[in-house]
């Protein structure tokens, strides 16, 4: 689909043009970037208004039960997914910059509580809702982009973060070796089997570093925390960053 | 000993990490070149798993007409509950078949059951006859993949291994050299024995026709040579009609070793007067199968075809190799059969030995959703209370806090607290974050924070 905002220096407007009115979005910020990560929740704001959405932000929400569903508590996954269900009941729509969040909503939920809530994760709201992959940003920087698992295999969100990216000013986007390939966090298993875990950081730390890229970006700072971690403690000299900061830079 | 620990020593084993990086990368890359050429094979997959399920879900009706179509060719059934009575019925049909010897096609069933352990605390000497599992007999060692036992040995290994084991003297590491030197040894038992042992990719309940596949020919001398031939077979390996075969076997050939079509296909029904074996024994297996059965989300299990699709394209497998899952069957498929045939009393480490990448799931060709199973089992595994002692009270507190807008936001403040630990080392047990990875910090506003002051 052609973005609206193809060859423009920058967006004009509410992307009424697409879908005939202003789309009320309900965001579901995730818990970890809400406490961890704000800025990337600042983001997808930014970015969803700056195509003509209207962005609501449920205060009562928490966690989606991701982490206890993963590490075996279906109980208490079923009462936050309850909760949560309860608390975007109201949403026409939910975004959310987590792709993981978003994956167990959508995967696990019709098993767990029977229910699933109208969640699109950021980047395929972007492109494959509203039809935008120009949102008008500029990132001066060389940025190699990470598919993570959830994105890749379970949302299947395709190459929706790719086509946003593509369309950043400046950015000068690299090539990751074997990108596909997981790098090692998957929740409790980073702590569990924290061994396996490092030796594949190891593995995509290398390819980031490989490619030149100054950037390592993602749909999920979930994955990107673990990244990021490792390229700190080893002084790498190349970073994180949440694809939505990216979007909304100019 | 766990996962994480057994694999933590694996990880360490840099000829171990040389290897499987560069025999799963090209296997990879093999099954994904011939998996391309087949148009419809998504629906080639969902047809796999039609048929494996459709026998499961009738499992008693089938195995009562494979032993009906088996007896009515010229062979005999015998039933095992387990291992033990699975090895005393092969036992002793090899003790009265006579001469002390057998030789034995690749199975993993055998493996599984420790076949070759009983045989010769039974007096009977087994001889493995598949090139890789005759490496990892001669080294008293174990497999450590479904299909390329001795995925973990390089050729100079097995050069010396030779020259210990088999009398070979100035053997080259050519891999001509190495497969001439198992050929000497191999012929002779060939010719000599009596008994041969395998197991059974497929068997079908409508013909009574057992399937076993193989590459190098050698399973197929077992199948035909000796004059008793035993087959060992998991219940699950039933399909119910002739035609199955097909499917099945466009599937597995793909998936596993990444050729279109494997060079050795072996299919018998009972016997034949004047061709092959003059005695034919079926045995079959349940060893907790019925059990697995039972358990609604963990069944898809049952319907696996050993292809190790799976094991090659998992990111864990690929670093920790095989001998890390302690357990006959490795890798994805592995953690989710090993702890199941095992009633989920031993293995429970295995269902966490994964990221839940969802690579598995996309090669396996009867559609097994290992990353669902592998979440419910860790649900089996702390609901039987063989979770990692101080998890549960953790996990349900943090439930707790996260179930009320209120305690989560104290939480969140909380975690600022965190700030004041240092980056790189956290106690127990995150510290097995911090061995690798600096910690975030809690920025001092929330996201939460941030919308109340500019949005709300």
């Amino acid at each position: 689909m052609r973005s609206p905002w193809s060859g423009r220096t920058a967006p004009a407007g509410p992307d009424r043009l697409a879908l005939g009115r202003t789309v009320r979005v309900a965001l579901f910020i995730a818990c970890f970037n809400d406490t961890f990560f704000p800025a990337t929740g600042r983001a997808a704001v930014e970015v969803l208004e700056r195509v003509g959405c209207s962005v609501s932000f449920p205060e009562q929400q928490t966690c989606c039960g991701q982490l206890h569903l993963n590490t075996g508590y279906p109980e208490e996954a079923a009462r936050l997914a309850h909760r949560q269900l309860r608390v975007l009941e109201q949403a026409e729509v939910v975004v959310t910059p987590s792709a993981s969040c978003a994956g167990t909503m959508r995967e696990h939920y019709p098993r767990l509580v029977g229910e699933v809530p109208p969640v699109h994760e950021f980047c395929s709201f972007l492109v494959d809702v509203l039809g935008v992959e120009d949102v008008g940003a500029r990132f001066p920087h060389s940025v190699a982009y990470h598919p993570t698992c959830h994105s890749l295999r379970a949302l299947r969100i395709g190459d929706a973060p790719l086509r946003l990216l593509r369309n950043v000013r400046d950015i000068e986007l690299l090539e990751l070796a074997e990108a596909d390939s997981c790098c090692g966090f998957g929740g409790s298993f980073a702590v569990k089997n924290a061994d396996t875990s490092t030796a594949m950081l190891t593995d995509k730390v290398r390819h980031i570093l490989n490619s030149g890229a100054e950037v390592c970006t993602a749909a999920d700072n979930s994955c990107l925390m673990h990244i990021g971690g490792g390229l700190a403690r080893q002084r790498a000299g190349a970073r994180t960053m949440h694809v939505a900061e990216i979007l909304a830079a100019a | 000993m766990s996962f994480a620990t057994a694999a933590a020593a694996a990880l360490r084993d840099t000829q171990l990490r040389h290897n499987l990086t560069n025999a799963t990368s090209t296997i990879r890359a093999r099954r994904s070149a011939v998996v391309a050429e087949v148009p419809d094979w998504e629906a080639l997959r969902s047809e796999g798993a039609r048929i494996k399920d459709s026998a499961l879900l009738d499992l008693d009706r089938q195995l009562q007409r494979l032993e009906q179509s088996v007896s009515a060719s010229g062979g005999i059934v015998h039933w095992a509950r387990d291992a033990a009575e699975a090895n005393a019925i092969v036992a002793g049909l090899a003790s009265d078949a006579g001469g002390g010897e057998a030789i034995k096609v690749k199975s993993m069933v055998t493996d599984e059951i420790g076949l070759n352990e009983a045989l010769e605390a039974a007096g009977i000497a087994a001889y493995e006859t598949d090139l890789a599992e005759l490496i990892v007999q001669l080294g008293d060692d174990r497999p450590s993949h479904i299909l390329v036992p001795a995925i973990h040995r390089n050729r100079a290994e097995i050069r010396d291994l030779f020259e210990a084991k088999l009398g070979e003297r100035g053997l080259s590491t050519e891999p001509s050299a190495l497969t001439a030197a198992a050929r000497r040894y191999l012929r002779a038992r060939f010719l000599e024995v009596g008994v041969g042992i395998s197991g059974a990719n497929f068997a079908v309940a409508e013909t009574g026709t057992v399937c076993v596949v193989e590459s190098e020919g050698n399973g197929r001398m077992c199948t035909t040579l000796p004059h008793t031939l035993i087959t060992v077979m998991g219940i699950e390996k039933i399909v119910p009609r002739l035609s199955d075969l097909g499917t099945m076997l466009r599937l597995l050939a793909r998936s596993s070793t990444g050729e279109r079509m494997n060079p050795y296909t072996s299919l018998w029904t009972g016997v034949s007067e004047g061709d092959g074996p003059r005695a034919f024994h079926l045995v079959l297996l349940d060893n907790g199968r019925t059990e697995v059965l039972a358990d609604e989300v963990g069944r898809q299990a049952l319907r696996c075809i050993r292809c190790s699709a799976c094991l090659n394209v998992c990111p864990v497998y690929e670093r920790t190799g095989g001998h890390a899952y302690e357990s006959t069957y490795p890798g994805p498929i592995g953690a989710i059969l090993a702890p199941q045939l095992a009633g989920m009393r031993e293995h429970t480490s295995l269902p966490g030995a994964s990221t839940l990448c969802g690579a598995c799931y996309e090669v396996c060709p009867v559609k097994i959703e290992i990353p669902s199973i592998l979440v419910h089992l860790r649900g089996r595994v702390v609901a039987e209370g063989r979770a990692p002692r101080g998890e549960g009270p953790a996990m349900r507190a943090l439930g707790r806090i996260l179930l009320s807008r209120r305690s989560y936001e104290m939480a969140q403040r909380a975690a600022r607290i965190g700030n004041l630990t240092p980056t790189q080392r956290l106690v127990k047990p995150l510290a097995a974050w911090t061995a690798s990875r600096d910690l975030p910090r809690a920025p001092q506003q929330t996201f939460r924070g941030w919308w109340r002051a500019n949005r709300a």
